[in-house]
């Protein structure tokens, strides 16, 4: 193809904007990375702009340390809630789904509904608390388990996703004498491979970086994840840097504590990161085709 | 009279009767399907329903002890007090403010980004672009919040470059008036590369022949910009702001939380933080749990109307 010379330009100045865009979005990660390895006076200072300086890694040795390891129990809960709760997102996800989008289901629409309404309205926060509060689940850990266990949406996306599978297979498996749930585990589960992974990577992105109901719901320090924990980090370093004298180096470790607390939180989700985009874009096609 | 009233209720009862022998004949049949349905119905039943009969506190002066059955009822004491209070106005207005601010640059902004990498010549350099545009959106509230409340601080980068051109050093977020302007950046930063995929999808779909045609016409690239690319993908453009329309009075409450402080709630206090202070904060349950209904109401109104809209126009809608 013949470009003109006014073409040319329009290339070049949209691949130098959309460079700042990449950057922009990439700036505040690389910031932290370097932050996490400064030494903590620089970074009080705020003469950090995109290497570290002066290059330390007693942040993340006071972050191994921190409160007795605290770090390492809230990352514990962090794995349990994401690993716990997807797998319990994904079972009672799957037992909506199915059932739900055999049409001669009678009944069905009914439930459709009581799904559907919820993404329309809910009661809000307050009675939603309350509820908890009388199952007496409040700072247990299966309320976080419980909280957003089924996202509606999700089982309208695998739903669609089951009944764009012939039901031809059904049939014939029918003849064959096999049971629904033999028929669901065996022949429309492996079906719909991409689409388990992408709801999958749906709950452990949102589980992994839930904080509001977190916080709201546990109140004992042994039981908060990460997000939790991280949340205190970054009050107690404002709160710091506030308070204490310019001199004080010590003050200002809650500072790069608080970056390296970020850098540990975000490495597993840089790690799938490939998965993720990968299964997200095609999430966004399966909701797509239904919306 | 009598009569008639008789052989109106018959068919009615019948028709029931029918239906539940049905009923029972196909859960005979399908025991395993409606098997499976048992815990995602009591689940919603107990956390999504059993919360929305709790809302009738919102017509009590509920107390804890006294729980909801034995609660004083107060009629529409909690509503108007929250509408007569200040706090009635200063909420909502932040809240169409912020939301129209999101409408205005947090709409647009991914569809723009999505025809620029459309234009991007070779796949790997488009690759990388997209793979960067789209990390912010993995990570947390409060890992965002956390930068942005380091970026604005005095000694934070933005004080850094505005220093350059010779402004003062200053905390941003503890100035009312830089609040919903930083919010919305945020989530601009936040959301603008993952947002565009769903317009990357339509228009990987349009039909290049229409380009090829267009040039031979000698249509320029910004003719062909306003006269192919942009029709082709305005149905989405459409539902996708439909979606949003419905979705005007859902700011996310856990950002601006994460974000606000005491000296920025005149321009940051939104309904939902304000249902958070009162009902988690001062323990007003019922108040909380009244201005939470009212927003709802709205909401499922905003939702109804818009997909009615939404069918009218598009022929496409969300039920």
């Amino acid at each position: 193809m013949i470009q003109s010379k006014a073409e040319k330009t329009f290339y070049v100045i949209n691949n130098i904007f959309l460079l700042i865009c990449a950057v922009v979005a990439v700036y505040p990660l690389i910031y932290v990375l370097s932050a996490s390895l400064s030494d903590p006076t620089s970074v009080a200072m705020g003469s950090i702009r995109l290497l570290p300086k002066g290059l330390n890694l007693n942040s993340y040795k006071e972050v191994i340390n921190y409160n007795d390891g605290a770090i390492w129990v809230a990352y514990a809960n962090t794995f349990y809630y994401v690993i716990v709760g997807t797998a319990v997102s994904l079972i009672l996800t799957i037992f909506t789904a199915y059932p739900l989008s055999k049409k001669r289901l009678r009944g069905g629409t009914i439930i459709t509904f009581l799904v559907a309404f919820t993404m329309w309205f809910n009661a809000g926060m307050i009675p939603t608390y309350l509820n908890y509060r009388d199952f007496h689940l409040v700072d247990t850990r299966t309320s976080i388990l419980l909280h957003g266990a089924i996202v509606s949406f999700y089982v309208f996306m695998m739903k669609t996703f089951f009944q764009s599978i012939p039901d031809s297979l059904e049939e014939a498996a029918k003849i064959d004498g096999a049971g629904d749930i033999y028929i669901m585990l065996h022949i429309y589960l492996p079906l719909s491979a991409s689409c388990i992974i992408t709801i999958i990577l749906y709950y452990l992105v949102s589980r992994w970086n839930a904080y509001l109901w977190s916080s709201i719901l546990l109140n004992t320090e042994s039981k908060i994840p990460l997000q939790v924990l991280l949340k205190k980090l970054v009050v107690d370093a404002n709160w710091n840097a506030e308070t204490a004298g310019i001199d004080s180096v010590k003050d200002y470790n809650a500072e790069t504590l608080v970056y390296a607390t970020m850098v540990v939180s975000i490495v597993p989700m840089l790690i799938l990161y490939p998965f993720l985009q990968k299964y997200f874009i095609k999430g966004v096609m399966i909701g797509a085709i239904k919306g | 009279m009598r009569t008639e009233s008789t052989s109106v209720k018959i068919p009615v009862n019948s028709k029931f009767k029918s239906y539940f022998s049905a009923l029972y004949r196909d859960v005979k049949r399908d025991k395993a399907l409606y098997a499976l349905l048992i815990l995602p119905v009591l689940y919603f039943v107990l956390f999504h329903y059993k919360p929305m009969y709790g809302l009738q506190m919102a017509f009590q002066d509920y107390s804890l002890y006294k729980g909801i059955d034995g609660s004083k009822w107060v009629g529409f004491e909690n509503f108007r007090m929250f509408f007569e209070s200040p706090y009635f106005l200063r909420t909502l207005k932040n809240t169409v403010l912020i939301s129209l601010y999101q409408l205005v640059f947090a709409f647009p902004a991914p569809i723009i980004l999505a025809v620029l990498f459309n234009e991007v010549i070779g796949k790997r350099l488009k690759k990388a672009f997209q793979t960067a545009c789209y990390i912010p959106h993995f990570v947390s509230a409060v890992i965002v919040t956390g930068l942005v409340t380091r970026f604005c601080a005095t000694n934070g980068i933005v004080n850094v470059i505005a220093s350059l051109f010779g402004a003062e050093k200053q905390n941003y977020l503890t100035m009312p008036e830089y609040f919903r302007g930083i919010y919305t950046f945020m989530t601009v930063w936040q959301n603008t590369g993952f947002d565009s995929i769903i317009y990357s999808a339509a228009l990987m779909s349009v039909d290049t022949s229409l380009y090829e045609a267009a040039s031979i016409d000698g249509a320029n690239k910004w003719k062909r910009m306003v006269h192919v690319t942009f029709p082709s993908i305005l149905p989405t453009i459409v539902t996708m702001f439909i979606i949003k329309l419905g979705n005007f009075l859902n700011v996310g409450a856990d950002n601006i939380i994460l974000l606000y402080q005491p000296v920025t709630y005149e321009t940051a206090d939104t309904i939902s933080t304000y249902i958070y202070r009162v009902g988690l904060e001062n323990s007003q349950y019922s108040l909380a749990a009244a201005v939470g209904l009212v927003n709802g109401i709205v909401g499922l109104i905003l939702v109804y109307v818009s997909n009615y809209v939404s069918r009218r126009v598009t022929e496409s809608s969300l039920w």
